[in-house]
């Protein structure tokens, strides 16, 4: 009974996410939500493989170009969070341990315009709200992307529905 | 079986208290305790502090001082110099949140400083630093 009872909320879950084009989202961990937002938003763990993951947490002391160390207790709970929500595949890793590399950000981000990501208002890859504004409670849906200058999504992305934005959609899916 | 209960009841009961007892001054006394073992008759300057927080360490080339993320102005949001993230006020009039918890303290002291000033720091500089943050500099 149980069983089925989580399977079924499993189905509605998944259903319900892939409709709302959230599928990003996950439950809520205090703790991978306050260590991992400090400095950065805390990024869905969908977009990294577990062995990706793995490699990160352990060299936090280097993480990219700033110290980020955790206690081992903490380090150990959020790394456990993370694998069991990873991505899985070669489109979510990359060997840089960015999600900014992997083949699927790449894809999904082709044709956001070079001034775009240069915009000082974007600074960096890892500034998600910048587009995104919405991010930062877990909705990465598509009506809520504004670029800097105002541009919506549309306009480099191609209209909903149109083929491309189908391919991409797709390929979300895989 | 029932007293073993007892006990950790009591004492998840007093750690929450504990807990909830800090605040930015008790956080300073912590650390100004520390500081006076090796320095007798320390107390804290939030002039000093002041000095600390705005320091040109000249350890790292992308974040040379705390103020590249936390600004010059305490009481308005800051903002990651790596990552353009907005960081909320340091001063506890801005952010009651600020210095309430000493382990979360502890960790960013950790962090920030190995990164700015290549070292851990003293709990002299930490006692300093969180009296310039409540007080302000004053200028
Ligand atoms: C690379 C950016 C960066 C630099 C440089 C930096 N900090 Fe921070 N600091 C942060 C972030 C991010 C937080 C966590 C913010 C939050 O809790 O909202 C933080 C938090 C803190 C806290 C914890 C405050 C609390 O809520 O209890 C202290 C203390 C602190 N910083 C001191 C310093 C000092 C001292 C320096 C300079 C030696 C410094 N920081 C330099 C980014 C930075």
């Amino acid at each position: 009974m149980k069983k089925w009872l989580m399977a079924f909320t499993l189905v509605l879950g998944s259903t319900m996410a892939h409709a709302d084009g959230e599928k990003l989202s996950v439950p809520a961990n205090q703790k991978w939500k306050t260590e991992c937002g400090s400095c950065h938003i805390a990024y869905p763990p969908q977009l990294l493989t577990a062995g990706n993951w793995q490699n990160l947490m352990a060299e936090l002391d280097k993480h990219f170009d700033a110290n980020a160390i955790l206690d081992a207790n903490d380090n150990k709970e959020i790394l456990d969070f993370l694998q069991r929500y990873a991505g899985h595949g070669a489109r979510y890793s990359a060997s840089s341990l960015r999600i900014t590399d992997t083949p699927w950000f790449t894809r999904e981000h082709r044709k956001v315009p070079f001034d775009t990501w240069s915009d000082p208002a974007v600074k960096s890859r890892s500034n998600c709200t910048a587009c995104h504004i919405n991010a930062e409670r877990g909705d990465w849906s598509e009506s809520g992307i504004k670029m800097p200058g105002g541009k919506r999504a549309e306009e480099s992305e191609g209209r909903p529905g149109s083929g491309s934005n189908r391919r991409s959609e797709e390929y979300d899916r895989d | 079986m029932i007293a073993r209960k007892t006990c950790v009841a009591l004492i998840a009961l007093t750690s929450v208290n504990l807990a909830f007892a800090e605040t930015p001054g008790s956080i300073v006394s912590g650390y100004a305790v520390e500081a006076a073992r090796t320095t007798p008759g320390f107390g804290p300057s939030a002039k000093r502090g002041f000095g600390f927080f705005t320091k040109e360490w000249g350890v790292s080339q992308k974040m040379p001082n705390c103020t590249v993320c936390h600004g010059k102005n305490l009481k308005v949001d800051g903002k990651h110099v790596i990552t353009g993230k907005r960081i909320d006020p340091l001063a506890p009039a801005a952010n009651p949140e600020r210095f309430t918890s000493s382990a979360k303290v502890e960790k960013w002291f950790k962090r920030n400083c190995k990164e700015v000033a290549g070292r851990e720091c003293t709990a002299a500089e930490k006692a300093d630093f969180i009296q310039f943050v409540i007080q302000g500099d004053q200028s």
